[in-house]
């Protein structure tokens, strides 16, 4: 390991400041501080700190979002064989589903880290990790039909557009992997919704048709419904790629409330927002939690602890409206059958607005003790 | 009787080589140092020059300002150097002890037949006005103030902090002595907290509150925040315990007699121990207790304590030396490892929350990580048992929103209180640095 250590020094002075390759200097040290924990001790303040660094915060995200990733190379394959009658057995299965995610992950994460070292070069500072989750989920919101260039086009949108020119990782308003899946939402609404995008193409045929839960419910309601409660609740349906399971997001979710880094709070609030409201549907409620991406976005994207509610109070509001507006949209509104995506988005741009009112209750509590005493 | 007050938000960091209650040794002292740096915004005007001779209590240098605010001389000798810094300013004034330790001789005080104006005036005679700070801002107090109270805290919850009860062994009296003193410098009440059951429940003249939790609880800020909060135009002022017993003992005997029990502690400490030495020692005099190459030298604890190197002196207020390792070191996919059991982290994200109260951890300086914007923001409300909002403040500090600030409780927190915050912070921010600059801007505008 000192061998990597010695090319990492050796290495550094061309990359530093006034170095031949001094422009790649983020893009080095996000290389390095990936391998090694930097070096660097406290100068002031507490002389010691948490082990804890945003790293770790991230890869255990990313570690939560394993199981969902697995299940959904599978889900991939296992559409296709589906679809096509192909009769392929399991590694087969996988294998295809492989081939089919591998190509989104290479262009969300080459695509994205781009944009990340080039703003953290121009601003001077370290490469956040926040892109390492984002470039995660962004490949597992999308349709697995979606073209590499709109993908490609919408990662760079929302990097850009969405975070870096907010300050980055921390100053961003909006989820940056929900507004890369607007983006194409808005941009290109055919290759994102409808009934064939679900189920990767065999080349030179056209594509299945296939309905996802969300769109038979739209259509028919309950006798429309050609899963079951179970079926649905595994996954083995069409959908958004790693949408479909419910059971491996909720494994992800037991990560992310044991570890802490995900609020409990936002993610029950938001399924109770998403029950009360499902109650007025033609489904029973609780259906509302297994379909579309609601459990996905409740789970991995409305706890975003940047975009999120960040007071305790907020947090339950947040969550609660969350999951209310979602199924609001998807029961009463014939344009979109599915409403999660726009309902985070939604209340990402009131969570300061929330937070703004508990901290002014805070706010008053100070003043009142001013006057009485 | 006594209001019990239970915390539950804080956090106690286990860290390795904590003290045993004996004292090792008494160190004789040699160089020792008045540092005006640990006062914030003082502006110290020189009353000696270097190779003058000094008693214990005689005055080195004044408060500009107010020059009736003495600082003074805990041994006496000669005054060996004037040490300054950038633009001139006053680092610390070096005294060499001499062999005979002798003091200035004032007269013995019985505070009950003083009035707050002569008990004021005995206090800065003696030099023991510095020793009382106010709040807000953590400054030297301004003794034309009335406070709404004196705040003691006889609890220390720092990491490896001195036994608040092992270090005042024997100093019953000159406590009760200071509270009465403190107690005719305002017309309100003096307010002492300290652990359920200890010794300190029997001092007289204060009113008593028990606490209980991890730290900070021992910061008397949480402890003010929980009993009577500091509003917009009120002022407190604040007496650490090992000040009040000198402020009792030079009161009641007439001779300034700083002497204290010091901790030596930390995980590079070859032997933790007491030593009894005098306010402001030099750090080379217990050098001996350090282990290891590289080791830091902490004036204080290892939240708030300055790194004042092998060579550097005491602090004012201090009574704990802290010995850790420098961790300058590369440490391969640290933050990949899956278990990493010698680093201790508050979060969940590594294990040793399931380690177990017992086990403690050697932990060194490094920063574990690169510094970040606010991330995570929720991390800090939980180390901090005030009705504040932490990341708010600190970004109204850093917006430099004096309204903001005063209306999120800027007037309740000092940089301390915010220590921990700074420790379990992901983000590897400077948080007390962030609010020790809010408090430097409200007292220039305020002023």
């Amino acid at each position: 390991m000192s061998a990597l250590r010695n090319t990492l020094d050796r290495l550094k002075p061309t990359f530093s400041k006034g170095g031949k390759l001094s422009a790649l200097g983020s893009f080095f040290d996000a290389m390095e501080t990936f391998f090694f924990v930097p070096k660097t001790v406290t100068r002031r303040g507490t002389h010691i700190k948490d082990s804890v660094d945003l790293k770790r915060t991230m890869i255990t995200v990313m570690v939560a979002l394993i199981p969902v990733f697995l299940f959904s190379i599978y889900n991939i394959g296992y559409q296709m064989n589906l679809a096509y009658g192909y009769g392929w057995g399991f590694w087969m299965i996988v294998w295809k589903g492989f081939l089919k995610i591998l190509p989104l992950y290479l262009v969300s994460y080459i695509v994205g880290l781009f944009f990340e070292c080039m703003f953290a070069q121009i601003r001077g500072e370290e490469v956040n990790e926040g892109y390492f989750v984002t470039g995660f989920i962004i490949p597992l919101i999308m349709p697995v039909n979606v073209p590499l260039w709109m993908l490609a086009l919408a990662v760079a949108f929302a990097v850009v557009i969405g975070k870096e020119v907010f300050g980055g990782t921390g100053m961003n308003i909006w989820n940056p992997a929900l507004l890369a899946r607007a983006f194409l939402f808005f941009s290109y609404p055919k290759m994102m919704s409808g009934d064939a995008v679900w189920v990767a193409h065999k080349a030179g045929v056209d594509a299945v048709s296939c309905a996802t839960p969300l769109s038979e419910m739209a259509s028919g309601g309950m006798s429309a419904m050609s899963h079951s409660a179970l079926e649905m609740f595994i996954g083995l349906i069409p959908g958004s790629i790693g949408e479909t399971s419910t059971l491996c997001i909720l494994l992800g979710a037991i990560l992310l409330i044991w570890t802490g880094v995900a609020s409990w709070k936002i993610m029950l609030s938001c399924a109770c927002g998403g029950l009360l409201i499902g109650l007025l549907g033609p489904v029973p409620a609780y259906y509302q939690l297994i379909m579309g991406g609601f459990a996905f976005g409740c789970v991995f994207m409305a706890t975003d602890p940047v975009t999120s509610a960040q007071t305790e109070t907020g947090k339950w509001i947040y969550g609660f409206l969350v999951g209310a507006f979602a199924v609001t949209l998807r029961l009463f509104n014939p344009g979109y059958p599915e409403g999660m995506m726009l309902s985070i988005l939604l209340m990402n741009t009131f969570a300061p607005l929330i937070d703004h009112l508990v901290v002014n209750a805070n706010i008053r509590r100070r003043q009142r003790r001013v006057k009485t005493a | 009787m006594s209001e019990h007050i239970r915390l539950k938000r804080g956090l106690d960091i286990p860290l390795a080589g904590a003290a045993p209650a004996k004292i090792a040794e008494t160190v004789a002292p040699d160089l020792v140092a008045v540092k005006p740096t640990d006062f914030k915004g003082l502006v110290p005007k020189m009353a000696v020059k270097e190779g003058d001779l000094v008693k214990a209590g005689q005055v080195l240098f004044v408060d500009k300002l107010r020059p009736e605010v003495r600082f003074c001389s805990p041994c006496s000798g000669s005054v060996q150097a004037v040490v300054r810094g950038d633009k001139r300013k006053l680092l610390a004034v070096v005294v060499k002890a001499g062999k005979e330790q002798e003091s200035v001789k004032f007269d013995t005080v019985d505070c009950a037949k003083l009035d707050k104006q002569a008990m004021t005036e005995a206090m800065l005679e003696r030099g023991l006005w510095p020793m009382i700070k106010q709040r807000p801002y953590g400054i030297v107090a301004n003794p034309a103030d009335s406070p709404k109270g004196i705040f003691i805290s006889a609890l220390n919850t720092a990491p490896l902090a001195p036994d608040a009860e092992f270090i005042m062994q024997g100093q019953m009296e000159n406590l009760q002595k200071g509270i009465d003193a403190l107690g005719r410098l305002t017309s309100s009440k003096v307010y002492l907290s300290c652990k359920a059951g200890s010794a300190f429940e029997s001092l007289k003249g204060a009113e008593i509150y028990t606490f209980e939790g991890p730290h900070p609880a021992g910061n008397v800020g949480v402890q003010i925040n929980h009993i009577s909060p500091i509003n917009k135009g009120e002022i407190v002022w604040t007496v650490d315990l090992v000040s009040l017993a000198a402020i009792g003992r030079c009161l009641a005997t007439g001779s300034y007699d700083m002497t204290r029990l010091v901790a030596v502690t930390g995980p590079a400490a070859k032997e933790p121990a007491y030593v009894k030495a005098v306010q402001g020692i030099s750090l080379a005099s217990i050098g001996k207790y350090a282990q290891g190459g590289n080791v830091r030298y902490v004036s204080g604890d290892v939240l708030t304590g300055e790194n004042v190197g092998a060579d550097g002196y005491l602090g004012y207020f201090d009574s704990q030396v802290t010995l850790l390792e420098e961790g300058d070191y590369y440490e391969l996919l640290g933050w990949l490892k899956p278990l990493r059991l010698k680093k201790f982290s508050f979060s969940h994200l590594y294990w040793s929350w399931l380690a177990g109260k017992k086990k403690t951890y050697k932990l060194d300086t490094n920063t574990n990580g690169g510094p970040r914007a606010f991330v995570v923001s929720d991390v800090y409300g939980k180390v901090l048992p005030m009705d504040i909002y932490p990341v708010y403040l600190l970004k109204a500090c850093l917006a430099k929103d004096i309204e903001k600030m005063e209306n999120l409780g800027i007037y309740e927190v000092i940089e301390e209180d915010f220590a921990l915050c700074e420790f379990v912070c992901p983000s590897k921010i400077e948080i007390q640095k962030i609010i020790s600059d809010g408090i430097d801007l409200m007292l220039k505008e305020m002023a």
